[in-house]
């Protein structure tokens, strides 16, 4: 008995020591998880626990953790001190196309993925001006740009397990060993005959590599393709569009709305043929839920933009997937925009939250600031819609029916061939383009860099031959309501309300990041990267950049134990253009309206490739 | 007025001959020439060791400010998509055809073949779906989007959306060199 006693009181004692050391090497090398700082308040929406681990430091995706929350819980930095940033070096890519991919870092190694043609920089961080470890070139096809609809771009790579997964323009999609960045293997994921690149970047979960492909506005056929992680080979696509065998639907399908529900609508909601070539692609976010298995993203805008070549409600596009990671198959499926008729895409990013439910329960969430202009709150586990309230001018569109789920149209608002229709709010590049969000939990609000852009739109036949534009409309855009192009929105998903905004006059085209220090930054397309109060929003601080700011800015621990900021610079895309491909403004239909609306952006920047790295001073 | 008359006649008389000269000098419609986009037209480049640079193709003159031809290629742009990737002449996912800049060469018989042959960054090769008289006609009118021909061979009309002005309205751009675009 004795014996036992001592024994038992040694265990214990061991026991305790143990659990201290854990506990205080893990408090010293990580802050508190993300889904912490939601305990304070149950009226706050917080992070899925199981899609958001603690911060350790590292940026590994786009997203920094599954359910694409963009929150850094790094702290160092705060509105008290952040006055004092300055810039802790800089690296040029040589690309001068829009550089939209976030920087990765991974235990002291930076990795910088260009746009085309995707080379790649792994830089050692524990050296003074991180010198290169090793490069890779990607060696993209440069043909691939000529079927690129809104620049070269790429967004970003992803880490997983020792190895670096990124798409390239030309329809590949490689592993490369993180260590000395020699390729593992290389996959062709898309064809650039027909139309198809990928821009994309991919999400590595549950063994499986995703990618999309890039064409919605060139007549492709969007699918989903899950690579096996160590092999490379492909282990399912799930088509967009086509008959439910190809999309992946089978018995286990439980749509939340009985619009979304029936056999083959991949087929049956086109024109004879029609889905073959209607879009659909998916070139944007993906979010996963390690409990649930479950990945989510949404589909492109059905081509072409000229909607009477397409009756019908033109599924899957422009609406929401929940896929099973192991088969693909669709678990469930909302339609944001039935048919639509201005090109809202739907694959803006989806925020893995849960939210306070009426009972006192959590509800197990996704939260997406819409194309469209409507931030969604659905149940991540049916694709119910909770809420869906306007963030944005919206004149096309009266309102979200929640016991259908429909999208309710203005029926005078939509476009005929032989008329030009104006004041169509928002614009093709909708309330908000791809760039996504950040989601803080210790605000509990979501901020979103996003466009105030109206245009006028006047369609005809367009004519379907692969590899070339598939889109019969001619747009011009322009400011909408109040004349400022960009507006930043801090948005409370629970009380469905707008906390502040800020109005920008160029579009914001480049995606935020929130930190634990209460700060959130974003960067403006002339180069101005910008930190705000995550409470109120005040600009506590801006920096100007060589070129304008598309991409992601990141945050991470450096080996000094110093928190960075770190922001790629290098203006493009659909928005920038008219600096990088050096369009002429005296047309307004070019870039498929979008030079109208920023003629003035040849006058205020011009093209690069820099990332710059910011720290308090030591 | 009676020494006016035969003046006046004369006058006639003359005019009538000029007319008459004209016309026994108008320019016969001679042999056809082969409907081929021209394989020898280069982009703008250097010609080692005093090589000849090669003189504009014959049929340029057939196409280029031929109001017919520029009409017919402004249909193409549209139908073929080419409106797609270059807008109205703004350009888009391909480069600017309204600004003078070509990065290919901007001679007609130079665009023709771009169009024939596509180029690497991204310009479908155009030659196994349209007829060289159509990329023909195609160069003629993406020519005129800088205003490099007459105004009274451009459409009056914008054939779009009105959200572009029509050509005649267009100011003529000087020829830049070619890749000075780049």
């Amino acid at each position: 008995m004795r014996r036992v006693f001592v024994g038992g009181v040694a265990i214990v004692v061991v026991a305790i020591i143990v659990g201290l050391v854990l506990w205080t090497s893990r408090t010293s090398r990580t802050v508190p998880a993300a889904t912490d700082y939601g305990q304070a308040s149950a009226a706050k929406a917080i992070p899925a626990r199981s899609a958001s681990p603690a911060d350790d430091g590292n940026w590994t995706m786009p997203g920094k953790d599954y359910a694409s929350t963009r929150f850094s819980g790094l702290n160092q930095i705060t509105p008290a001190n952040v006055s004092r940033l300055q810039v802790a070096f800089t690296f040029s890519t040589g690309t001068t196309e829009g550089f939209e991919a976030p920087p990765l870092v991974v235990d002291n190694t930076m990795y910088v993925v260009t746009p085309w043609p995707n080379n790649v920089f792994a830089l050692d961080l524990t050296k003074p001006g991180a010198p290169a470890k090793w490069t890779y070139n990607g060696n993209a096809a440069a043909a691939a740009k000529g079927v690129a609809c809104c620049g070269p771009v790429n967004r970003g790579a992803f880490y997983a397990d020792g190895k670096l997964f990124l798409n390239l323009l030309d329809g590949h999609t490689v592993a490369l060993d993180a260590a000395s960045g020699k390729e593992l293997w290389r996959t062709k994921v898309a064809d650039i005959q027909k139309g198809e690149t990928v821009t994309m970047a991919p999400l590595v979960a549950g063994g499986k590599v995703l990618v999309g492909n890039s064409g919605g506005e060139m007549g492709v056929r969007g699918r989903l393709t899950a690579l096996d992680e160590a092999s490379g080979k492909i282990a399912w696509i799930g088509y967009t569009t086509g008959p439910d065998t190809d999309v992946l639907i089978g018995a286990d399908y439980r749509p939340p709305y009985p619009k979304d529900s029936g056999k083959d609508l991949g087929v049956t909601t086109w024109p004879p043929e029609k889905w073959k070539i209607g879009g659909g692609s998916v070139w944007g976010w993906l979010s996963y839920d390690p409990t649930l298995r479950l990945v989510y993203y949404g589909t492109s805008n059905p081509g072409p933009w000229n909607a009477a070549q397409r009756p019908g409600d033109n599924k899957f596009t422009a609406g929401v997937f929940a896929r099973d990671i192991d088969t693909g198959r669709v678990r469930w499926f909302y339609q944001s925009t039935p048919h639509d008729l201005y090109d809202h895409d739907d694959i803006n990013e989806i925020v893995l939250a849960d939210v306070p439910g009426p009972n006192g329960q959590r509800i197990p969430a996704m939260l997406r600031p819409s194309r469209n202009g409507y931030f969604y709150v659905q149940d991540r586990r049916t694709g119910r819609v909770l809420s869906a309230k306007p963030y944005s001018y919206i004149n096309v569109y009266k309102g979200v029916d929640l016991k259908t789920g429909k999208l309710i149209p203005v029926p005078e608002m939509e476009p005929k061939e032989g008329v030009v229709l104006r004041n169509i709010c928002p614009a093709a590049p909708g309330a908000k383009d791809w760039n996504p969000s950040a989601f803080s939990p210790v605000t509990g609000l979501v901020y979103i860099p996003h466009i105030n852009l109206c245009q006028d739109m006047g369609v005809s036949n367009a004519n379907y031959i692969a590899g070339t534009p598939f889109v019969g409309a001619d747009v011009k855009m322009y400011a909408g309501p109040g004349g400022n192009r960009g507006v930043f929105t801090a948005w409370d998903p629970v009380s469905q309300r707008k906390v502040f905004e800020i109005k920008e006059d160029l579009p914001l085209w480049s995606p935020a990041l929130a930190t634990a220090g209460n700060l959130v930054f974003y960067g403006t397309m002339d180069g101005w990267l910008k930190a705000i109060d995550a409470r109120t929003g005040k600009l506590l601080w801006r920096f100007k950049t060589a070129s304008g700011i598309i991409g992601q800015p990141i945050s991470y621990r450096g080996p000094d134990g110093r928190q960075y900021i770190a922001v790629p610079s290098g203006v493009g895309g659909w928005a920038g253009a008219i600096v990088t491909m050096d369009l002429d403004p005296s047309d307004p239909s070019g870039a498929l309206g979008f030079v109208n609306a920023v003629k003035d952006l040849k006058k205020k920047v011009a093209a690069g490739g820099t990332v710059y790295v910011f720290a308090l001073p030591q | 007025m009676s020494s006016l008359f035969p003046n006046k006649l004369a006058g006639i008389a003359l005019v009538a001959l000029l007319s008459g000269c004209h016309r026994d000098q108008q320019q016969p419609r001679g042999q056809p020439l082969g409907e081929t986009v021209p394989e020898a037209a280069n982009p703008d480049t250097i010609f080692p060791g005093g090589a000849p640079q090669p003189p504009l193709d014959p049929r340029a003159a057939h196409y280029e400010r031929n109001a017919y031809a520029i009409a017919q290629g402004q249909q193409l742009f549209t139908w073929m998509n080419c409106v797609g990737c270059h807008s109205h002449g703004g350009g888009g996912m391909g480069p600017a055809l309204m600004d003078g800049k070509w990065r290919y060469g901007g001679r007609i018989d130079q665009i023709a073949a771009s169009i024939a042959q596509g180029r690497p960054n991204g310009m479908p090769a155009w030659r196994g779906k349209l007829t060289s008289q159509q990329i023909w006609q195609l160069a003629a009118y993406v020519r005129s989007l800088s205003g490099q021909v007459r105004k009274d061979a451009v459409g009056a009309r914008a054939d779009t959306m009105s959200n572009t002005p029509p050509q005649t309205e267009t100011i003529r751009k000087p020829v830049q060199p070619a890749d000075s675009a780049q």
